[in-house]
C-alpha cells in the first residue's frame, strides 16, 4: 500500500518540479526587422507573409516582436507590434490573431524612410530579446542590408550579440550589384564579419522565401 | 629506429647484432631457466586454483539458488492450488446450499407423487364380475322331472332374465374399465413430474461429481507439490513461461493503450499546467502530467481489482476486513470514474484546441475555411470523449496480467541466473583445466627457445659419463618433476 503511495508523491513532486523549471530557457525569441526604406517599402507583403509564418510556428512562451527599420531606429517606437505568448494555446491563439491584425494594419500604411540605420534596430532587437530573457534568441532582418545614416547618426562602434542569431531575408540585389556582383558579396561579408565579432552564434541569409522558410527558426534542442 | 640501433652491438652489421643479442639472452633464459619454470608453474596454478574455487562457489551459490527458487515455485503453486481448491469447495458448498438444500422437500413431493401414483394404480385393480347366482337356479330347476311346460316356461324367463342381467353386467364392466382408464390417464402428469424431478437431481449430481472429480485433481496436484514432486515443479516452472508470454503479450497490447491515451491527453494537459515548461532539454511538464494521470488511472485500477480480490499484489488489502475492502474499493471505483471524467472532458479540450488552430492557420494562410459538415465532425469529437471515458477503465485490467508478469517474472529470471551461474561455473572449470595444462605447455615452449643450450647440456652430461649411461633427463628436471609432485 505505501510503494504505490510513494511512487504517486513522487511523480507529482517531479511534475511541481517541473512546473517550477526555468520555462524561458527553452522559449525562442523573435524580433523581427522589416526595412521601410526607398523602394524596400513595396516588399511589406512580403514581410507580412514572413510574420505569419512565425506565427504559425511559434509555440506557447515564445515571444515576438516586430519593428521597422528607418532613418534611427534606436528607439522603441519603431517597434509596431510585440507580444510574449501565454503558456496556455487557446490564449496564445488569441494572442496571435490580435497580432496578425496590428501587421495587416501596419502592412496597409508603409510610409517610405529616407535613410535605413540596421546597427541601430539591432542594438533596439537585442535589448528587447534580452528583456525577454529567451533561451534562443533570433533577429530576422527583412531588408537589402544597404545601411545608409543619416547626419549626426552614429553607429561606427562594437555592438553586443552575445548567443544572438541573426537570419537576413530577403537580401535583394541593387542596382549597382547587378554591375558589380562584389558589392553584394562585399555587403554580406561585411555584415557576417560584423555580427559575428559582435557574438553572434549563428548568421543565416535566406533568400528563397518559397521553400527555405524553416532555416529561419532552429528546432528546440539543436541550439544548446 | 634510432632506438634500435641503441641495441646493436655492431651498428654497422645488424645480422651480426641480432645473433650476438639473441645467443645473450639464450644463454640468460638458460640461466634463468629453473626461477622461470617455477614461476610459470606456480602462476598457472595459482590461476588455477583460482578459477576453481570460483567455479565451485558459482556452482554451489547455483544450487543454492536453485533450491530457494524451488521453495519459491512451490509456495506460489501450493497457494494457487490451496486458491483454487477453496473456489472448488466454495462452488460445491453454494450447489449444496442452493440445490441440494431443497432435497427434503424434493424428497418429500416425490413420496407424494408415489403415494399418489400407488392410490391410483391400486384403483385400477380389476373388479372381478359378479358371481353367477342364476346358476343354482338352473341347477334346481334342471333336477325337476316332471311338470309338463314349466319347466320350459321357467328356463325361458331365467334365460329372459339372464341376458338382461348379462347386458347389465356387460355395461357395468365397461363404465368400470372405462373409469380405470381415466385413472391411468391422470397419473401420465405425475409421472412426468417424477421424471422432471429425477432429471433434475440426475443433473445436479452430475455437476457435484464434476467438481469433486475437480477437487480430486487439484488435491492431487497439491499433494505432488507439497511431495516436492519433480514432475510438478516442472510444470510450474512451464506454467510460470507461459504464463509470463501471456502476459508480456497483454502487456505489450496495454502499451498501446497507454499511448493512445496518452496522446489524446498530452495536449490539452498544456492548457492546465502550460505548454512552456520543460523538465529536460525535450521532456515537457504537459507530457509528463499527462503520463502521471495514466499512471494515477492504473494505480486506482490496480486498488479496485485488489480489493475486489481479482488480482493478490499487496496482502495488506487481501486481509483488511469486508467493511474497510469494500470502501477502499468504493473509493477506487469513485476517484477512477472522476479521472475517466478529467480525461473525458480533456478529449473535449484536445478537439477544440485543434479546431482553434487550424482556424488560425487557415487565417494567416489567408484560406477561406472549408464548409464543414456539422454531424461529420462532430464524430471525431464524441469518438475522443467516449475514449478517454472508456480507457481508463479498460486501462484498470491491466493489474490481472501484471500481477501475472510480477510473478512469473521471478521464476523465469530465477531459472535464467541458475542457468548463467552453471553455465559459467562449467566454464571456469574448463578454464581452470585450460590453465593447468598451459603450465606445462609453456615451460616446454620456454625449452624450446633455450633449446642449443639445453642440447649442449645433454652433450656435456653424456660426455662427461662417457656414454656409458647416458641421463636422459637432467638433474634439474628431475628436481623440478620432485618440486611438482610435492606440490
Amino acid at each position: 500500500m505505501k510503494k504505490p503511495l510513494n511512487i504517486v508523491i513522487l511523480l507529482f513532486s517531479l511534475m511541481l518540479l517541473g512546473a517550477c523549471g526555468d520555462s524561458r530557457m527553452h522559449s525562442h525569441g523573435v524580433y523581427m526587422l522589416v526595412d521601410t526604406s526607398g523602394t524596400y517599402a513595396q516588399e511589406a507583403n512580403k514581410a507580412s507573409k514572413i510574420i505569419n509564418y512565425l506565427l504559425a510556428t511559434l509555440n506557447p512562451g515564445d515571444s515576438l516582436a516586430v519593428a521597422k527599420v528607418e532613418s534611427r531606429s534606436f528607439t522603441e517606437k519603431d517597434i509596431v507590434a510585440k507580444v510574449t505568448f501565454d503558456k496556455r494555446p487557446s490564449q496564445a491563439t488569441s494572442q496571435k490573431r490580435a497580432f496578425k491584425d496590428k501587421i495587416q494594419t501596419f502592412t496597409q500604411a508603409v510610409k517610405p524612410s529616407a535613410y535605413t540605420d540596421i546597427t541601430g534596430a539591432l542594438i533596439q532587437g537585442a535589448e528587447y530579446l534580452n528583456e525577454t530573457k529567451s533561451g534562443i534568441k533570433t533577429i530576422v532582418i527583412f531588408s537589402d542590408m544597404q545601411e545608409e545614416l543619416g547626419k549626426g547618426t552614429v553607429r561606427d562602434f562594437p555592438i553586443e550579440l552575445d548567443g544572438f542569431r541573426i537570419v537576413a531575408l530577403n537580401v535583394s540585389k541593387l542596382r549597382t550589384d547587378n554591375a558589380d556582383p562584389r558589392l553584394y558579396l562585399n555587403r554580406l561579408a561585411h555584415w557576417e564579419a560584423r555580427v559575428r565579432k559582435a557574438g553572434a552564434t549563428e548568421w543565416v541569409v535566406v533568400n528563397d522565401l518559397e521553400n527555405n522558410l524553416e532555416s529561419i527558426l532552429v528546432t528546440r534542442g539543436t541550439n544548446g | 629506429m634510432s632506438n634500435w640501433s641503441a641495441w646493436l652491438l655492431w651498428p654497422d652489421n645488424v645480422a651480426l647484432s641480432v645473433f650476438a643479442l639473441g645467443l645473450l639472452a639464450m644463454v640468460f633464459l638458460y640461466a634463468a631457466r629453473k626461477p622461470m619454470h617455477g614461476i610459470i608453474h606456480s602462476s598457472c596454478t595459482l590461476a588455477a586454483h583460482g578459477t576453481r574455487i570460483v567455479s565451485r562457489w558459482m556452482l554451489r551459490a547455483a544450487e543454492g539458488m536453485q533450491l530457494r527458487n524451488q521453495a519459491v515455485l512451490l509456495a506460489h503453486g501450493q497457494e494457487s492450488e490451496a486458491v483454487r481448491i477453496d473456489r472448488e469447495f466454495e462452488r460445491v458448498g453454494n450447489l449444496i446450499r442452493k440445490d441440494l438444500q431443497e432435497f427434503p422437500a424434493l424428497q418429500r413431493k416425490m413420496l407424494e407423487e408415489a403415494t399418489h401414483i400407488e392410490d391410483d394404480y391400486r384403483k385400477c385393480g380389476t373388479v372381478p364380475p359378479p358371481s353367477p347366482e342364476w346358476v343354482a337356479a338352473l341347477k334346481s330347476i334342471a333336477q325337476i322331472k316332471s311338470g309338463g311346460d314349466i319347466p320350459r316356461t321357467l328356463l325361458e324367463d331365467i334365460n329372459r332374465s339372464i341376458e338382461k342381467i348379462h347386458d347389465k353386467t356387460i355395461t357395468e364392466f365397461r363404465r368400470s374399465y372405462e373409469e380405470r382408464h381415466k385413472i391411468l390417464k391422470g397419473m401420465q402428469p405425475s409421472w412426468r413430474s417424477v421424471e422432471k424431478l429425477i432429471g433434475e437431481m440426475d443433473k445436479k449430481m452430475v455437476t457435484l461429481e464434476t467438481n469433486t472429480k475437480q477437487i480430486d485433481h487439484h488435491m492431487h496436484t497439491l499433494e505432488a507439490i507439497r511431495a516436492k514432486d519433480s514432475k510438478a515443479e516442472h510444470a510450474l516452472t512451464v506454467s510460470s513461461f507461459v504464463q509470463l508470454a501471456i502476459s508480456a503479450l497483454v502487456m505489450l497490447i496495454a502499451a498501446g493503450g497507454t499511448f493512445i491515451n496518452y496522446k489524446l491527453i498530452a495536449l490539452p494537459m498544456s492548457e492546465m499546467v502550460g505548454a512552456s515548461d520543460y523538465l529536460t532539454n525535450s521532456l515537457k511538464t504537459s507530457d509528463v502530467a499527462a503520463l502521471v494521470i495514466i499512471l494515477m488511472e492504473a494505480s486506482m485500477g490496480l486498488f479496485l481489482l485488489e480489493s475486489l480480490r481479482i488480482t493478490q499484489l499487496f496482502p495488506r488489502i487481501a486481509s483488511m476486513d469486508d467493511r474497510m475492502r469494500r470502501k477502499l474499493m468504493i473509493a477506487s471505483l469513485v476517484f477512477l470514474t472522476i479521472l475517466a471524467g478529467i480525461e473525458s472532458s480533456l478529449a473535449f479540450m484536445r478537439d477544440m484546441l485543434i479546431a482553434d488552430k487550424t482556424a488560425l492557420m487557415r487565417d494567416l494562410a489567408s484560406v477561406r475555411p472549408a464548409p464543414s459538415d456539422g454531424v461529420l465532425t462532430s464524430i471525431p469529437m464524441i469518438g475522443q470523449m467516449v475514449m478517454g471515458f472508456v480507457l481508463p477503465f479498460a486501462l484498470a485490467f491491466v493489474a490481472i496480467p501484471f500481477e501475472g508478469l510480477v510473478h512469473s517474472l521471478r521464476t523465469v529470471i530465477g531459472v535464467g541466473l541458475v542457468q548463467g551461474m552453471r553455465g559459467l561455473g562449467v566454464l571456469l572449470r574448463i578454464v581452470c583445466l585450460l590453465f593447468k595444462r598451459s603450465a606445462t605447455i609453456l615451460e616446454l615452449v620456454y625449452d624450446i627457445i633455450i633449446v642449443v643450450p639445453l642440447m649442449v647440456e645433454r652433450w656435456a652430461l653424456a660426455w662427461r659419463s662417457n656414454a656409458s649411461v647416458a641421463p636422459s633427463v637432467a638433474p634439474d628436471d628431475i628436481a623440478l618433476a620432485k618440486s611438482r609432485r610435492a606440490a
